[in-house]
């Protein structure tokens, strides 16, 4: 069992994980090699302290368990957001690996760079091939500063509709996974003229002639993640997050200082969960994740989203495009929340 | 649209209180020179000395754009609600009365139908009074539903703003507006309509990564902050001083972002002019 890099409120599993892993290796040592694979009995008696060492891991398995599955059941929003930003979530790079076949990256927007925060290519998903388009935060630290952690500048904004545009043309549909804290702020940024990348990608993705899917894999930070979430179907990772500003920011502005209290606390208000999102209609599904995290089990999580996907590609493709858009269409036109006081004639 | 009038907060409130501080004489910030209040007022709240655009209300702004006596308001019985019971220091629900009762306005938007130097188009002007012009559902409704008229009655549609970005008391729902305004102003482009946006002092967050920077002409007056980070977002993001002029319209023009820098003296004639060229 890998160490993991620990949340607080996982501590509790994670010590039970730490003595899993110890009873484990002992057992190892009592018995002189890997213990069998399974709970069968063995043909070859083991020393009793074998027996007692692997009731005690079995014991251990089930605490971790149940203890694994009361912190996840009982997971606030703001847990939830430090779920997302787990340095072993699975990123889109990540997904890509497990999921596509073929994968053939295509680079840049023909504008001005190759955005590394944003990967785009040819894919081979299941029966389908699609365009994949998804932030990149990055994993390795040179990695992970060339990528901004995931905060993509105008020019990535700019590849993907690029790229969107050659799935149309190409009849592709096209498939985004959306895992950004936000769009960079920067000197670059704004003089390359972020707000205007992100605008004109949601007036474009309004009106792709091709299906759309979106997944929001981990984090779904404000205009920087709608800028590629414009879809036909948007699906949120059981523990991922998405809205209009990140706890902090928020925090910072309306509670005047950004500290462990006022993050939750924005975290709450903000409704910014997978449920809560499926609630208020702006997301389509919450795609459920293995138990403990997409962390904790990757390959379950990417099984899970391929799945879901391949799902609604399934149904897009079977309804005539024009429907399609219009549909679109209609889903974001009827998002809001207002009412309407009855005109009074003078 | 029905030629009843919306009855609207100025009926129930009309007392308003004016961007600009009271007084007869007031400091310019732009200059630092003491302006007699009649004086600004009369040069359309810009510095007689230096220039300094003052912020204005929507409704000043309509004032200043339309026809005298054409402008018709729409959709003004869009009310906001509070659909997540957001709750900061303050309940989103008391903090929208108060916004209610000190502008008189249900919410950060005027639209409507009017002419501009006989010119017919539907415009919409943000109001930076009411929680700094950010766009919750109703502006984002109202926005939408403005784009929709008018690409149906086949006008042009001016929209003149100033806002923080996407209201975070409507969290999601907020953010969803930017896709959906878009979203409107892809079908009215589709039709081959105009749009003009005006982007004044301030236009940042979702509001400029959305409908204000998909105008198909984009217009700005002198020395309005315009970006999508805030300055100080992007300060403690690179620590750096930021350069002067910085996301300051000029910069825009210079970067590629903005048509034109035009005058708060000179936008009503400029508009007509723009909208004179399509060919209808
Ligand atoms: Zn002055």
């Amino acid at each position: 069992m890998s160490t993991f890099y620990q949340l607080d409120f996982e501590k509790p599993v994670i010590e039970l994980e730490r003595r899993l892993t110890e009873a484990q290796a002992q057992l190892k040592a009592v018995i002189g090699g890997e213990p069998p694979a399974g709970a069968a009995p063995t043909d070859r008696p083991l020393p009793p302290e074998a027996d007692r060492l692997s009731v005690e891991i079995k014991d251990l398995s089930t605490q971790r368990e149940q203890t694994l599955a009361r912190v996840y059941a009982d997971l606030s929003p703001w847990h939830t957001v430090r779920v997302a930003r787990h340095p072993q979530r699975p990123q889109t790079r990540d997904y890509i690996a497990m999921i596509c076949r073929d994968f053939c990256e295509l680079h840049g927007d023909r504008r001005h760079a190759d955005d590394p925060a944003i990967v785009a290519g040819l894919a081979r998903f299941g029966h389908t091939k699609v365009m994949l388009i998804g932030h990149q935060k990055g994993r390795e630290t040179s990695e992970k500063l060339a990528c901004h952690f995931g905060c993509a500048h105008p020019e990535g904004y700019r590849k993907a509709l690029l790229k969107m545009k050659l799935a149309e043309k190409m009849g592709l549909p096209v498939v985004t996974l959306v895992d950004t804290p936000g769009a960079y702020p920067g000197l670059g940024a704004e003089q390359r003229g972020q707000a205007e990348a992100i605008a004109v990608n949601m007036l474009e993705m309004s009106r792709l002639k091709t299906p759309i899917v979106s997944v929001v894999i981990g984090e779904g930070g404000s205009g920087g993640a709608l800028g590629i979430a414009v879809a036909d179907r948007v699906g949120m990772m059981q523990y991922a997050w998405y809205t209009v500003i990140s706890p902090e920011g928020c925090a910072a502005i309306l509670w005047k200082e950004a500290n462990e209290q006022t993050n939750a606390a924005a975290a709450k208000s903000l409704r910014l969960t997978a449920a809560d999102n499926l609630e208020l209609g702006i997301v389509d599904a919450a795609i459920p994740e293995p138990l403990g995290g997409a962390h904790r089990d990757p390959r379950k999580a990417a099984d899970n989203l391929a799945a879901w996907v391949q799902a609604q590609i399934a149904e897009l493709k079977s309804i005539p495009i024009d429907r399609v858009v219009q549909a679109r269409y209609d889903r974001f036109r009827r998002l809001g929340s207002y009412i309407e006081a009855d005109t009074v004639a003078r | 649209m029905t030629q009843t009038q919306a009855r609207t907060w100025t009926d129930i409130r009309p007392a308003r209180k004016a961007v600009i501080p009271e007084g007869l004489w007031l400091r310019c910030p732009g200059c630092q020179k003491m302006i007699y209040r009649r004086h600004l007022e009369a040069n359309l709240n810009v510095c007689p000395e230096c220039q300094h655009h003052y912020r204005i209300s929507a409704s000043e702004r309509v004032k200043q754009l339309a026809d005298p006596g054409s402008f018709v308001e729409m959709f003004a019985g869009l009310m906001p609600t509070d659909p997540l019971k957001f709750r900061d220091l303050k309940s989103y629900k008391d903090r929208l009365l108060a916004e209610q009762l000190k502008t008189g306005r249900s919410d950060a938007v005027q639209a409507g139908r009017c002419f501009i130097k006989g010119r017919e188009a539907v415009v919409c002007c943000l109001d930076l009074t009411f929680m700094m012009g950010s766009m919750g559902s109703v502006v984002g409704e109202a926005i939408t539903r403005s784009v929709e008229h008018a690409t149906a009655q086949r006008l042009p549609v001016v929209v003149v703003s100033c806002s923080g970005g996407a209201r975070m008391q409507e969290s999601g729902l907020s953010l969803m507006q930017m896709a959906k305004t878009s979203a409107a102003l892809g079908r009215h482009d589709d039709a081959g309509l105009l749009f003009v946006s005006v982007l004044t002092d301030p236009t940042t967050g979702g509001v400029t990564a959305s409908f204000a920077m998909l105008g198909d002409v984009i217009l700005a007056e002198p020395g309005a902050l315009i970006g999508f980070a805030g300055p100080r977002v992007i300060q403690q993001t690179i620590r750096q001083e930021l350069p002067a002029g910085f996301q300051r319209s000029e910069f825009l023009l210079k970067s590629g972002f903005v048509d034109k820098v035009v005058p708060r003296g000179q936008l009503r004639s400029e508009i007509a002019r723009i909208i004179d060229y399509t060919a209808v």
